[in-house]
């Protein structure tokens, strides 16, 4: 499946500046597993044993994945997945 | 104190003290830090204190600002520390006070968090302030724009309570009605953030917006003559009121403004909005988001970006984090009223509902000192108050009066 990802300001000086990648996956996880192929340090920015680091929020269309399947969350062609802090808003 | 630099709250990375909330190396929150004091002459301090003005801005010291607005702008905090004798009685408690915070400009605390917010906002040059709301916020980032004169763009969940709205149009913002819930107009304030060069307060200005509600702390150590409370009661929606509450008792101790402990700290959430008191009843250091459904929308994010540190403060103090039922809320804002006279939001119906929890369940000790943080005013959750009340509707005559008035008969 081809996927947009979306890069926060915070992590661009990781992806050389780019906003968006663009990365094949059929999960959430397979999708930011190929991302961190592209971009290497992505991973020890956002990733932690196994998962995502506890400040990090996912989405899919706007929806957070943790109301969907986690990083098993299936993806389809198209799709376009955020990545943001958790740390705003209150 | 003059404060030094963003900290990483996890890995204590340090960043200048510009427009930012995210540490870059783990995404972990920043916080500000201070320069470490030596030699304070606590009286000296407090004297300082006492003569400086009639709102928050008296903290100076304390807050992350190089120096407080000196244009126009609406004097946030110093707001009443009322004791509520007739509550306690009710209750079953000796000493309870009532920091009433909706005695503040837009009438809830937010005025806090905004004022400190904008003042270091204009010291970083920004000419356009923003927030994600829900509702109280939106009130106060468009009146202290507006007493700034600086442009303003707020953004709220569509389905806010219309008196939030309209108390917030009126300032002349420009408004944004979000159809989603607070969760979804946080993740786009999040992005617009990333890509507008704008203060978003509780965005990227959020490390000193949170710092404007240590002030509530130092103002009740201040009107308790300054001592520490044995316990506080305060609602939760991201957490960041209830842990820098505790921070600005932690500061005073540190500093020896004030003797004793960090209070007891008791969160208060609505069932229908409950990740954090979740979290605590599971024994969980996260909290799970959650989709909000509660008539209290001021406390309803379903994604607390200080839940594990709330869920660290409430087990360090020996408190605790409950939640409440809607119609536990709306007893709580008429319990408020009949007791105190203090017409609250529902915000302070969670927080009074889950303070008679607390004391049904024996969990106060008689002897402590309690002070329960009311956050907003009634006025704006106005609908919750119809139904709870008989109206006598008369003739206008003295014999109705008489005949259908009970009490009403002379004797």
């Amino acid at each position: 499946m081809a996927i947009v990802v979306k890069i926060p300001t915070q992590l661009r000086a990781a992806t050389g500046g780019a906003a968006t990648a663009d990365v094949e996956g059929d999960t959430v996880g397979e999708v930011l597993d190929a991302l961190y192929e592209q971009f290497g340090e992505l991973r020890e920015r956002i990733a932690d044993d196994g998962g995502l680091r506890r400040f990090v929020n996912v989405y899919i269309g706007g929806e957070d994945i943790r109301f969907l399947d986690g990083l098993e969350t299936s993806v389809s062609d198209g799709d376009e997945i955020t990545i943001l802090p958790a740390v705003a808003g209150g | 104190m003059p404060p030094e630099s963003l900290t990483c709250k996890e890995c204590k990375t340090t960043y200048p003290l510009d427009a930012r909330y995210v540490c870059e190396r783990c995404f972990g929150p920043l916080e500000v830090t201070y320069a470490s004091a030596t030699g304070v002459d606590a009286e000296e301090l407090r004297r300082r204190i006492q003569a400086g003005p009639h709102s928050l801005w008296r903290y100076r010291d304390f807050l992350p600002v190089e120096a407080p607005p000196r244009g126009a702008n609406l004097p946030a905090g110093w707001t009443p520390l009322l004791r509520a004798d007739r509550l306690a009685e009710r209750l079953g408690l000796r000493e309870l006070w009532i920091k009433n915070d909706a005695a503040n400009p837009t009438h809830s605390f937010k005025d806090r968090v905004v004022a400190v917010a904008l003042a270091r906002a204009r010291e970083l040059g920004f000419e356009v302030i923003a927030c994600a709301s829900t509702g109280n916020l939106a009130n106060a980032v468009a009146a202290h724009a507006a007493a700034a004169g600086l442009e303003s763009y707020v953004f709220i969940p569509a389905d806010l309570e219309e008196p939030k709205i309209l108390a917030t149009g009126i300032y002349g913002t420009h408004l944004v009605a979000v159809n989603g819930n607070y969760d979804d107009v946080n993740r786009l304030c999040t992005e617009v953030a990333g890509e507008r060069d704008w203060a978003f307060v509780n965005v990227n200005m959020r490390p000193y917006y949170a710092e404007g509600s240590k002030t509530i702390a130092y103002e009740i150590a201040e009107q308790l003559g300054w001592s520490v409370p044995d316990r506080i009661v305060a609602p939760i929606a991201s957490g960041s009121l209830f842990t820098k509450v505790a921070r600005g008792f932690e500061e005073w101790i540190e500093l020896g403004l004030v003797k004793g402990a960090v209070p007891t700290m008791n969160g208060a959430q609505a069932t229908g909005c409950s990740p954090v008191s979740a979290a605590f009843a599971a024994g969980q250091v996260v909290c799970r988001p959650v989709k909000p459904d509660t008539i209290a929308k001021s406390l309803a994010i379903g994604n607390p970006a200080d839940g594990p540190y709330a869920l660290e403060l409430a087990r360090r103090t020996g408190g605790g984090i409950d939640d409440v039922s809607d119609d536990e809320i709306r007893s709580g804002i008429k319990l408020l009223a009949e007791t105190t006279g203090i017409f609250t939001e529902t915000a302070g119906g969670v927080t009074t509902a889950v303070l008679a929890k607390l004391a049904a369940r024996g969990d106060i000790d008689p002897n402590e000192r309690v002070v329960a943080v009311i956050t907003g005013e009634g006025l704006k959750t106005i609908d919750c108050a119809r139904g709870t009340f008989e109206t006598y509707a008369i003739e206008p005559s003295f014999d109705a009066f008489e005949a259908q008035v009970p009490g009403s008969v002379a004797v």
